[in-house]
């Protein structure tokens, strides 16, 4: 929310000169808005108008765009969930998920050597399935471990420290996969079946491959089994009393410490999984894959309104989109070379853009004020 | 009890003094100073490069290769133990500067290997020629490094990789013997991809072909029909694309779902010369052209190497600049064996100005990479570059083509 | 608050009955002994045993295993306290050696019947060679007999009288010390009159044997007599008066240390301390931001790149410049422009709160790295190619002492200091009591009539102002400016100085400077390992010591606050509103 929009300030101050800047202040904030939204107005309407891209190629841009905000929006599940109990950003989240992707990684060279992977599209998905259960469990179990001796002595301390405690993982983590696997880059075991288009009456106009199938459809469904665990089951609810205040869910006699770690786990078994669907959809993995990921995920639980947990999984896919659309329909009508390249300009553009429209986020709402 | 401590460090240092003094006197003389070894101490090379962050595979490959050059010698050369010191660079231009200063301050060092990332290079050369040492690198690929007009900094900077002006006009002048016309180029935003396109698209209107459209992708993008139905609109008979595996991979997976490119022609460089590639890119990949150095040209030592890596690291090499590393240290080796001399005691004395003329004076190498002579302004490459094509057996087998197809022998 | 009852304390119960010495030997040999598995599997151990320590005597590789065997003796000991007999200290302080080292033992009998290289590339013949001193496979039992034996001696030592243990540990703690500054120090002194003695001292490599002694010797006499809190206590016994007669020749000393710094040491040290001193400027910019006025920056380096390309571009005789003028004219243009976007780019934040702002801070730091490297932006700022050919401040002839690095030290401490005067008057301000009010309260300051819009914007400016100088400098100090350069390691690495030095101190900051930026450069030869110590000190650091090397004295009173009063379940949210 911008000062302007508060009445009481208004009546308090005085002098001429903050109220001119502050008369100057929102006219810079409402050309911004007016900039920004008449680039991505009149961008694309130049861009549609000049046709050059058929109705497929958008299509697939959207397709694309779901696939990578499927991604994002898992292991922005995990930031949510544990900024929602921590007030913490677990800034080696990213790192976990490349831990994952890596578990998932030495699974799946094990499955193809049996030839599970290849057999028929049913042993492919069994194996992916195993692939993506070993990539949770290894990332639970890392993110449980980071949890026991880097966050949890800090729970009192400011957030800052605990800031700082995430970034010191991060690193930890990134060289610690590098010493024990190398600076190679490994590629993910090929899986034909993935390739193939969707076959299927209806599907057929989207184009789909049974990639996408898989990304999407896995990403959906886990997120619906997270959502209704949270809402549902009784340590989900204890992780939701948690969240909303420590000290009473420890009066109803939640254990909070559980709590704390039950969250931890899941969120890191979710990028886990995440690891995985990204290998399969990128085909090849290095120490370094979960920074860009991580800070992507990242924005998407600050977009979709940080704590909340369907307010990622619209931040992940609402990114995706962005940077998969975006350029092209807002920036190439324009006439801007190379327009590709500038995907993160745009995506960082509206996420400043919609935090000054809404600073909460856009699902999130009551930690505006009084806790965030 | 304090003042006797210090009189025992006195003593000791005096002693220290007083044995070391008589060497000096038959030290030859040298323009850029000489470096003297006493008996027992090693002879101290240094390799600089990335080893840390995002690009450390391509500093990790060169630095095994100057190990296993170590190693071929059993870690001694002119009798001396080989010291080998590895500073990272972290592939930018301060990176290097802050490594090539530190080893710069180093006054045993006779000679360095490296650094990776031409930013390594540009940001730390001052430092190193400034010392009087010289720098081989096995791994940069910048055009102005070499160049007749670069500055006076650059004296002490030779390098065993190809220039990619080598390369972008390699693959000019194979477009051109195909009769390809038009062409369109895409890089990623790296300055490697981005010099070399540039590289690739002044040669080629130079040679009577036309540039379509220049176009740019980003790390880590995944849909690139929009930039390729932007290619397409432009109707080019080659798309040239010298960038790395993931973002090829994409392009070229996607070329077949885009109207208007299904005769195009699609050509990559060294940068994607890898079976990951193949993995990556699919089907589609069946008939693309990539341009890299050209490994049959490689001296039969070359299957030797690769044994002797897959022994000592348990991996086929990173990247592809590990036989120029070996070549380079060798080029080093060769030239220290013949500037170097040993007086009575057992000192050795290193002139650095003669080093960096014998390096500088190489002809006729034998290196697993060519036969390598060094130019006045420091390319030492045999910039052999082939083209080869993927064939529809590379493709079910995962592997690469062996034998260039251009240019014809 | 007092009637919450926190869940039951963790600590391990300390061994009360008599058998329990063995179970506190058994789970700290379990730690110590997975601890030298990452040292051995993350190639810490082979990759070092190719750099001594002392020469011919012990390696690097080889002192990891021995610090984390003897730690598994010494942490018995220590948990064991006195509760247990002399005897049995020593004894669980064997049994937890053996298990550590069967640990490793038990590793390569796996390696000798699997090939763990498939996964693991350091569990190669090279590592069961470090770990059976050269024995290969056959060799399996050595570990685990080095490790009870260790593991005993160091329960051993634990056991003898303080000051006899404080000595020997101390010795033992300078000979490491001296070993990884070995080449640090015998670098410059070879080309002096004392080449002779660096060569007695130190070898190519680590140190002589005469070396190593004579710093175990220092290390054994020389700590105990100014152990830091007999120093401390001596200070605390003098008088008021007597304590500012010393500080002003102590702080002259100090100063004159600081100036001839780079004349001792040669242009490597110079280099770093420039740098050094280029984050310290710009970790005092962002303690106005962050550390005053609490608003999380994690863009930071935007600003940095908004000083550096536009000196590159004012100043550059090459490709790209635009004018040629002289650093001295480019500077405050570039300081105003980075203002300017401070201003820009913070009106936009001003309602947004806490993380909120933190990411969108990112944003912008990623905006502005992007659009520097852009093929939108090339034909002025050079795309990925940069901006070359950038003049030194200062021509001087190429043999002048302030040739290269030295000149831009200078510059930078310059800098530094008349900011940290700046920030430090800026403090005790109105405005600074103002950011501080903001920082603790935003809702509360403004009912108390602080102008948040002016205030805040204030804050980003003169962060970003500082952080234009630092940039600025950057450029001139290599030459160049690259995209490669805008990284967001820059953002990170400035708020950490900041936390890890102290938030709101300013010697803290000059503190986190050296430990989180000098240090990595001097030990840039262990360069693959450079960041996985990097990323272990932030942990340490922040668990042993959250409130920063050199503490304010309100963020010190604020820790103890916590400790104190705050119930711990409820500190998290309540401590830091930021």
């Amino acid at each position: 929310m911008t000062p302007m929009q508060t009445p009481t300030t208004w009546a308090e101050r005085t002098g001429l000169t903050e109220r001119l800047l502050d008369i100057g202040i929102a006219v810079f904030l409402w050309a911004f808005r007016i900039i920004v939204l008449f680039v991505v107005v009149v961008g694309s309407l130049l861009t549609l108008a000049r046709g050059r891209y058929s109705i497929e190629v958008w299509i697939d841009l959207i397709v694309g765009g779901l696939s990578l905000g499927a991604i994002y929006a898992l292991i922005a599940l995990g930031y949510t969930m544990v900024y929602g109990i921590l007030r913490m950003i677990n800034f080696a989240h990213g790192e976990i998920f490349m831990v994952g992707a890596f578990a998932g990684f030495f699974t799946g060279v094990y499955l193809a050597g049996t030839g599970l992977l290849t057999a028929s599209p049913l042993s492919a998905v069994v194996g992916i399935a195993i692939m993506i259960l070993m990539a949770m469990a290894v990332a639970a179990l890392v993110a449980l471990i980071a949890e026991r001796i880097a966050y949890r002595p800090l729970r009192n301390a400011p957030r800052l420290v605990l800031l700082i405690s995430a970034i010191g993982v991060s690193f930890f983590l990134q060289y610690t996969v590098r010493g024990l696997f190398g600076p190679g880059i490994y590629a993910y075991p090929s899986v034909p079946f993935l390739a193939e288009p969707v076959d299927l009456p209806l599907l057929s106009i989207l184009r789909l491959k049974w990639l996408d199938v898989l990304v999407i459809g896995s990403a959906i469904g886990m997120m619906l089994a997270l959502y209704l665990f949270v809402m549902r089951s009784r340590a989900g609810t204890a992780i939701r009393a948690v969240s909303e205040d420590k000290a009473t869910a420890a009066l109803m006699g939640i254990d909070v410490n559980r709590a704390i770690v039950t969250t931890f786990a899941i969120g890191a078994a979710m990028a886990g999984a995440a690891g995985v669907l990204y290998g399969l959809m990128f085909r090849q993995i290095f120490f370094f894959s979960g920074f860009v990921p991580g800070i992507k995920a990242f924005t998407a639980a600050v977009l979709g309104g940080i704590g909340n947990i369907p307010g990622a999984m619209v931040g992940g896919f609402l990114l995706g989109e962005l940077e998969s659309v975006g350029p092209t329909l807002f920036l190439d009508g324009l006439g801007v070379p190379s327009p590709n390249q500038l995907k993160d300009v745009i995506a960082f553009t509206i996420l400043v853009l919609v935090l000054i429209f809404r600073p909460q986020g856009i699902m999130g709402e009551r930690l505006s004020r009084s806790r965030a | 009890m304090k003042l006797r401590k210090l009189g025992i460090i006195g003593a000791a240092g005096a002693l220290a003094i007083s044995a070391t003094v008589p060497a000096v006197a038959q030290a030859p003389e040298d323009p850029l100073g000489v470096i003297s070894i006493p008996a027992g101490e090693p002879l101290h090379i240094a390799f600089w490069g990335v080893l840390s962050g995002a690009d450390s595979s391509l500093g990790t490959d060169s630095m095994r290769g100057v190990e296993i050059a170590v190693d071929d010698r059993g870690g001694k050369l002119l009798d001396l133990d080989i010291q080998l010191t590895s500073e990272d660079g972290g592939c930018t231009p301060e990176g290097g500067a802050n490594a090539a200063q530190k080893l710069a301050a180093d006054t045993t060092i006779v000679g360095l290997v490296g650094s990776t990332c031409s930013d390594e290079t540009v940001g730390g050369i001052a430092a190193i020629t400034a010392a009087g040492l010289t720098t081989i690198s096995p791994a940069n690929t910048r055009p102005t490094l070499t160049a007749p007009d670069r500055g006076p900094e650059y004296a002490g900077y030779l390098r065993t990789a190809h220039s990619d002006a080598f390369q972008g006009l390699a693959v000019a002048q194979w477009a051109v013997d195909q009769g390809i016309t038009k062409a369109a180029t895409i890089h990623d935003g790296s300055a490697y991809a981005e010099a070399l396109q540039q590289v690739f698209a002044d040669s080629f209107v130079e040679l009577g072909g036309e540039i379509t459209v220049q176009e740019a992708v980003s790390k880590g993008q995944t849909d690139m029909k929009s930039v390729l139905t932007t290619i397409a609109a432009t109707g080019p008979e080659l798309i040239y694309l010298p960038v790395f595996v993931a973002e090829g991979g994409f392009i070229v997976a996607q070329t077949s779902e885009v109207a208007g490119l299904e005769n195009v022609t699609l050509a990559g460089s060294d940068g994607i010369f890898s079976a990951d590639f193949l993995n990556a890119a699919g089907p589609n990949v069946e008939g693309m052209y990539l341009s890299s150095p050209d490994f049959t040209a490689f001296q039969s030592g070359y299957a030797d190497f690769l044994a002797k890596h897959q022994e000592k690291y348990g991996q086929a090499p990173l990247s592809v600049f590990h036989a120029h590393a070996y070549d380079a240290t060798n080029i080093l080796f060769a030239a220290l064996e013949q500037v170097a001399t040993t007086d009575a005691d057992g000192t050795t004395y290193i002139p650095k100005g003669a080093l960096r003329d014998a390096i500088y004076a190489t002809t006729d190498f034998q290196g697993l990479t060519g036969v390598l002579s060094c130019s006045p302004s420091g390319d030492c490459g045999a910039p052999v570059i082939g083209v080869y094509q993927i064939s529809a057996e590379n493709v079910a087998n995962n592997s690469l083509p062996t034998a260039p197809v251009w240019p014809v022998r | 608050m007092t009637a919450v009852t926190a869940p039951p304390p963790t600590v391990a119960p300390i061994a009360s009955a008599r058998d329990l010495w063995l179970s506190v030997a058994i789970r700290t040999g379990l730690i110590a002994g997975a601890t030298a598995l990452y040292l051995c599997l993350t190639g810490i151990v082979p990759t070092f045993d190719s750099r001594p320590l002392i020469r011919d005597v012990i390696t690097l590789g080889q002192v990891a295993l021995v610090v984390a065997f003897m730690a598994a003796g010494l942490g018995t000991a220590i948990r064991l306290g006195t509760q247990a007999s002399p005897g049995r200290t020593v004894l669980g302080g064997t049994v937890a050696g053996l298990i550590a080292g069967a640990m490793l033992s038990a590793l390569v009998l796996l390696g000798s019947v699997v090939d763990l290289r498939a996964m693991f590339l350091h569990a190669s013949p090279a590592l069961w060679n470090v770990l059976t001193f050269e024995m290969g496979t056959s060799g399996f039992w050595v570990p685990a007999a080095v490790g009870a034996v260790l593991g005993g001696l160091a329960a051993a030592i634990w056991l003898l009288p303080g000051a006899l243990r404080m000595s020997l540990l101390a010795g033992l703690a300078m000979v490491l010390v001296m070993g990884l500054f070995a080449g640090l120090l015998r670098a410059p002194m070879l080309s002096g009159p004392l080449s002779g003695l660096a060569r007695q001292l130190f070898a190519a490599e680590g140190l002589q044997p005469i070396g190593a002694l004579l710093s175990f010797a220092a290390g054994a006499i020389l700590v105990p007599l100014f152990r830091p809190s007999r120093i401390r206590a001596r200070a605390q016994r003098l008088s008021r008066e007597q304590r500012r007669v010393t500080a002003v020749p102590l702080g002259g000393v100090l100063l004159l240390l600081v100036l001839l710094l780079p004349l001792g040491l040669g242009p490597f040290v110079a280099q770093v301390v420039a740098l050094i001193a280029l984050y310290v400027l710009m970790g005092l910019g962002l303690n106005i931001t962050l550390g005053l006025a609490g608003l999380l920056d994690l863009g930071f380096v935007a600003f940095f790149a908004v000083g550096a390309y536009t000196v590159g571009l004012l100043t550059s005789t090459g490709e790209y410049g635009i004018a040629q003028w002289s650093f001295w004219a480019a500077v405050p243009v570039a300081v105003v422009i980075a203002m300017l976007f401070g201003v820009v780019l913070g009106l936009p934040l001003l309602g947004m709160r806490g993380d909120y702002l933190a990411i969108a801070t990112l944003g912008f730091g990623e905006i502005i790295r992007i659009l520097a490297g852009s093929d939108l932006l090339k034909p002025w700022l050079g795309g990925p190619r940069g901006i070359t050919n950038i003049p030194k401040p200062l021509d001087v002839g190429p043999d002048s002492f302030l040739a290269g690095p030295n000149q831009i030290y200078y510059i930078a401490l310059a800098c530094a200091a008349v900011i940290a005067f700046v920030a430090w008057r800026l403090r005790a301000s109105r405005l600074g009591r103002a950011w501080i009010a903001i920082r603790e309260d935003e809702d509360v300051a403004e009912a108390l009539g602080v102008n948040l819009v002016q205030t805040k914007i204030l804050a980003y400016m003169l962060g970003a102002a500082f952080a234009g100088l630092g940039g600025a400098i950057f450029a001139s100090l290599y030459g160049s400016v690259f995209p490669s350069s805008i990284q967001l390691l820059v953002s990170i690495n400035v708020v950490a100085i900041i936390i890890v030095g102290g938030m709101g101190s300013i010697p803290g900051v000059v503190v986190g400077a050296i430990v989180l930026i000098g240090l990595p450069e001097l030990f840039r030869e262990f360069s693959e390992y450079r960041f996985l110590f990097y990323g272990a000190v932030l942990i340490l650091m922040m668990r042993f010591r959250p409130e920063g090397l050199i503490p304010s004295r309100i963020g010190r009173q604020e820790m103890h606050h916590d400790a104190a009063e705050d119930d711990p379940l409820t500190a998290t949210a309540a401590v830091e509103p930021s």
